[in-house]
């Protein structure tokens, strides 16, 4: 097992919320609560969760989008948390993102070859601007564009051309890793079975690995190796894909499992595994979040919050009763 | 546990839509939202309505509620009869007698639908007093009543708040709550649990059921997730370009897919616990996109897509005829489908 190429440690971020006359710090939204993992090479580690779970922005911070309150990231063993935005320059070619929603992060007055065209631009100043659209005019191809459409712009294109836009403006610089946060949730289904698919076939190509974030189980399930699931800022559960699926360990792992509607009518199921509404952020409980909606809390888990730790092999979970 | 879905009697129906078009007139040409639409609804059956973005699904709901705006819509044909009278022929003050009294609907986002400056309790008496013509007190207790109904924990508390206090799960409770409030003998949910968390989800689609047994509501439930229909609906309907394709009691749809665009949609959606080690395996995409509408073909509008496409299926609109037991599909190729394996 080579070194994995991005490794997380215990990253924690808290937004402070101000108010009074004085604006005061009044409290802090813990979105993420020390959070740790490993991706490696060729690897695909989904991140599910809730909305609110800190998943999108676990997300955000290791792309130095917004800055972690404590913690530590590496990229290729190299610590990068502390970096400045040009210190971060040469690492961000390594690392590239795909958002939600591709028509918001594609500029809609610029051509789209010059959309894809700018990172290069920026990785490979001496390059010309005939190599560089030669590259992108391969690009295109591979991920399923018309050449013909270089020219045009991101508003002529529908829901998946512009993902698959996305996705080639983020592999224009040769990344190694790519950070996808909720890709395919704006795309009707068979459209997102075409984006997830590429998105397969790109990673066996390029051995990519991929931070993939979303909320729908059954799509994180079908693209990833491992998967963390994320409660209220914490990561709850994190293990290989079969193994969470047949021998989930937490709780709220099982609960959410049991909440997805499964597309079979012959197994309707008994419903509403959960009572209540995830407990807010600002002031979440003490103890384990999670002890306000779980079935099986006992005195421990409202005032110790239990450690992430493995029960089987590679198998992590953070309950009291694992 | 297993449930079959309940078998719905052979009631008469409480709606009918009758080939409904409704259409655009835009600087592009006309769009053809709905186009030839029929169905019956009958009470206390669920009728999961799906198909993807521009399908139809949604100015259909629109269409029943008359909440199209005319222009630049407009009804080219068709009848919606309920109750003995057709809907598209009402007054607009005989329709705001029936809206939201005898039909109500839910939409996806909460928050858009409630008033952020009135209090739940305002919002939830206006209607009741309104079609029910009770005085204020009675309505504030019919109110508590409905919040109760939809199980919100200490109701005369959420009577006073405002919709921003309310979590997501907790604002589509009220919108429930509001849409019963005066026990509408047809409710349409358009994507009722697609904002919410898949655990709320779960206990929104099971309070839509509990309100189907204790009221026999009739519910019409638009949605693009095949899971929510399967768990949900009686009979459905199958979408795609503003017609429908495909329609069959649900234990039949899913068994027995016979329209190409049906089977595309379920092997295209990938299934919890049913996927192998490693992420070998590949999701079946349906290739290209959906055509727009105001440019469609004289075939079939999936003709583009389909893998058992003919010149036939290019040059003639497939007629809807039956398939199997109250089945209905739209393709010339139906009978000459290879057998269906989910």
């Amino acid at each position: 097992m080579s070194a994995p190429i991005l490794e997380v440690e215990n990253l924690t971020k808290h937004f402070p919320l101000h108010g009074g006359l004085l604006q005061r710090e009044v409290g802090r939204v813990h979105a993420v609560d020390g959070v740790s993992f490993t991706l490696a090479r060729g690897e695909t580690l989904g991140l599910v969760g809730e909305s609110g779970c800190g998943k999108s922005t676990t997300g955000k911070a290791i792309l130095k989008l917004t800055d972690p309150t404590s913690g530590t990231i590496r990229l290729k063993g190299v610590d990068i948390t502390h970096l400045s935005r040009a210190q971060m320059f040469p690492h961000r070619r390594v690392m590239q993102v795909i958002f939600q929603d591709p028509y918001a992060s594609l500029n809609q007055r610029m051509r789209v070859k010059d959309i894809v065209a700018e990172p290069l631009g920026n990785y490979e100043p001496d390059s010309s601007r005939a190599e560089r659209l030669e590259k992108i005019a391969a690009l295109f191809d591979r991920v399923g564009l018309r050449r013909d459409a270089l020219n045009r712009f991101p508003h002529e294109f529908s829901g998946g051309q512009r993902q698959r836009l996305g996705i080639a403006r983020a592999l224009a610089v040769n990344p190694e890793v790519i950070i996808a946060d909720e890709p395919v949730s704006a795309l009707d289904v068979s459209v997102q079975a075409q984006v997830v698919n590429l998105m397969m076939d790109l990673q066996a190509e390029f051995e990519l690995s991929y931070l993939f974030i979303a909320h729908d189980l059954a799509v994180v399930q079908h693209i990833s190796h491992r998967i963390g699931v994320m409660y209220l800022g914490r990561l709850v559960e994190l293990a290989p894909k079969r193994e969470l699926f047949r021998n989930p360990q937490h709780p709220y792992t099982e609960a959410l499992l049991d909440s997805v509607p499964v597309p079979d009518p012959r197994r309707r199921r008994k419903r509403a595994v959960l009572r209540g509404d995830v407990p807010s952020p600002i002031n979440p409980p003490k103890g384990c979040h999670f002890n306000t909606r779980c079935p099986l809390a006992f005195d421990r888990c409202f005032h110790e919050a239990p450690p992430l730790r493995e029960v089987a092999p590679g198998h992590m979970a953070a309950c009291h009763l694992r | 546990m297993t449930l079959s879905p309940p078998a719905v009697p052979d009631t008469d129906p409480v709606l009918q839509v009758d080939d409904l078009r409704t259409w655009f007139d835009t600087r592009d040409g006309v769009v053809k939202a709905v186009e030839g639409l029929s169905f019956d609804l009958r009470p206390g059956e669920i009728l999961g309505v799906v198909g993807e973005s521009g399908c139809g699904k949604s100015i259909t709901s629109l269409s029943i509620m008359q909440l199209v705006p005319t222009p630049p819509g407009r009804y080219a044909s068709g009848a919606i009869r309920f109750k003995g009278r057709d809907l598209l022929r009402l007054t607009p003050a005989e329709m705001r007698r029936i809206r939201g009294n005898e039909i109500s609907m839910i939409f996806q986002d909460p928050m858009s639908s409630l008033n952020p400056v009135l209090t739940v309790g305002d919002q939830l008496t206006e209607a009741i007093v309104l079609h029910q013509g009770l005085d204020p007190r009675a309505a504030t207790a019919r109110a508590r009543e409905m919040l109760d109904l939809v199980h919100i924990p200490e109701p005369e508390r959420r009577l006073r708040e405002y919709p921003h206090q309310l979590s997501g799960g907790m604002r589509q409770r009220v919108m429930i709550a509001m849409a019963l409030s005066c026990n509408p003998q047809v409710l349409i949910a358009d994507e009722p649990t697609t904002a919410l968390d898949v655990t709320i989800q779960a206990q929104i689609l099971g309070l839509m059921e509990e309100i189907r047994e204790k009221l026999q509501t009739a519910i019409i439930l638009i949605t693009h997730d095949l899971g929510v229909v399967a768990e949900m609906a009686d009979r459905v309907l199958v979408m795609y370009a503003g017609r429908k394709v495909e329609e069959a009691d649900v234990v039949e749809l899913f068994e027995r897919p016979q329209h190409p665009y049906t089977r595309g949609l379920m092997r295209s959606v990938p299934r919890l616990g049913a996927d192998g080690e490693g992420s070998a395996t590949r999701l079946a995409e349906i290739p290209g996109i959906v055509p727009a509408l105001t440019n469609l073909p004289a075939g079939c509008a999936f003709a583009d897509r389909c893998a058992f496409v003919t010149d036939r299926c290019r040059a003639e609109y497939p007629p809807l005829v039956p398939r199997g037991p109250r089945h209905l599909a739209a393709c010339w190729h139906s009978d000459t489908l290879p057998e269906w394996t989910a």
